[in-house]
């Protein structure tokens, strides 16, 4: 979807601004969201395309009113209710007001470590060859699916050069849908500078993304 | 999304944070009563990202490239096994590649469209990381986030940024500073921070950790 998640090249004033000593958590209610997010990835059974998707969708004043932990909350407030693991009612009494429903699986102390150790590959064999080799001249599709993809809007449209063969990878557009894992082809397609940007663009520089195969035409 | 909460006005920001404390209290009551969450367990993810998981990681990843020639030659090839071969594997760095800066070629790591990080090697990404001054700037004006940074790449050096768009996982191998041979793998990771695995810094130079 065309986002404001989707932020690549656009025009943002203020400079990026490094934070004297950084703590991981700015507050008690940042590690509780961040650790319930990964948590409840067990039992609610979503993958990382949901997750992403539930984040990013909804109208650019809310997203870019939220803070980092903030749109992760909402996020996985939206896939609970989708799921009817929690109710609207809930949330805002604050407490449990109907049975739990029943999940496979939950994240127990002494799973926590396999978890996280495990992650969650993406690389899947392959069925078919990979339709480009590096050294292929592309061009991003103009595509503006309405629902989650991964090709960011700076690169649509423009030629760039496949760098690197990734091996076949789940799919996102389709993985965040439900619509299942479907792996494509994933490669990294590099970009000149001035084929992005113009001719203002410092010559010197190259932009890369990861771009699976339906993303990509040969020119 | 700011994520740095000075640029707000404070009074406003204030009541919207205690709104959220709330409702993250509220949430984790329900999940803990409905048995979808354990305590326990939301207590070791945080210690994990909070106090084990974090940029020394991949300082050790990187000192062990500098002072090890079949380490480095495994690490630029397929850097996810050579990484594991330090024991950092797992969420977030399932599928991890090294880009390694030279003289004439600078490697910065952005991802665009949310917050994608190599945590294994680096821990959780850091507020501007995620923030949008740097997601949309480093894409199309790198070399005005590293005037951000303090610092100034020579002119003649390219740039190149790759977009984390994927589940693969980038980790910059920055130039080991001069003046350190013979440095043993323990003190070459102190010249390695955070910022120079991302390629918005460099590594420190020998004096500054005399």
């Amino acid at each position: 979807m065309d986002g404001a998640h989707d932020m690549g090249g656009v025009a943002w004033s203020g400079p990026v601004l490094p934070e004297p000593n950084e703590p991981v958590f700015h507050a008690e209610w940042e590690r509780r969201a961040f650790a319930i997010t990964l948590a409840m990835g067990m039992p609610g059974g979503w993958n990382i395309d949901m997750s992403r998707f539930a984040r990013e969708n909804r109208p650019p004043a809310e997203y870019l009113g939220m803070s980092y932990y903030q749109i992760w909350l909402a996020g996985l407030e939206r896939l609970m209710l989708e799921r009817g693991l929690v109710a609207t009612d809930e949330i805002e009494a604050g407490k449990p007001l109907h049975a739990a429903k029943p999940v496979a699986k939950t994240l127990t102390p002494n799973g926590v470590a396999a978890m996280l150790h495990r992650g969650g590959p993406t690389e899947r064999g392959a069925t078919r060859p990979a339709g480009f080799a590096a050294g292929d001249c592309v061009r991003a599709k103009m595509i503006h699916p309405p629902t989650h993809t991964r090709l960011p809007g700076y690169v649509r449209g423009h030629d760039g050069i496949v760098e690197r063969v990734l091996g076949c990878h789940v799919f996102p557009d389709s993985n965040a849908s439900g619509a299942g894992e479907d792996p494509q082809w994933l490669y990294t397609v590099t970009f000149d500078g001035r084929e992005l940007w113009g001719e203002a663009s410092d010559p010197g520089l190259k932009v890369s993304v990861d771009a699976w195969e339906p993303y990509l035409e040969r020119i | 999304m700011s994520g740095h909460h000075h640029d707000h006005d404070h009074h406003h920001d204030h009541s919207e944070l205690s709104e959220t404390e709330l409702r993250v209290r509220a949430l984790e009551t329900i999940l803990t009563e409905k048995g979808y969450v354990d305590p326990a367990a939301l207590g070791l993810l945080i210690d994990t990202y909070e106090t084990r998981v974090g940029p020394r990681n991949g300082a050790r990843v990187v000192a062990r490239a500098w002072s090890d020639p079949a380490f480095h030659a495994r690490l630029v090839t397929d850097a996810t096994p050579a990484i594991s071969e330090l024991g950092y594997a797992g969420r977030q760095g399932e599928h991890i590649v090294a880009v390694e800066n030279t003289p004439a070629l600078h490697n910065m790591v952005v991802c665009t469209l949310c917050s994608c990080y190599p945590w294994p090697v680096l821990g959780l990404p850091p507020v501007w990381y995620k923030s949008a001054p740097y997601r949309s700037k480093a894409v199309k004006d790198p070399r005005g986030v590293l005037r951000d940074f303090g610092f100034e790449l020579p002119d003649g050096t390219e740039i190149r940024v790759w977009d984390s768009t994927a589940e693969i996982r980038y980790l910059v191998l920055p130039m080991r500073p001069a003046g350190t041979e013979g440095w043993s793998e323990e003190r070459l990771a102190d010249l390695v921070t955070r910022d120079s695995m991302i390629g918005t810094g460099l590594p420190k130079q020998p004096h500054e950790v005399a």
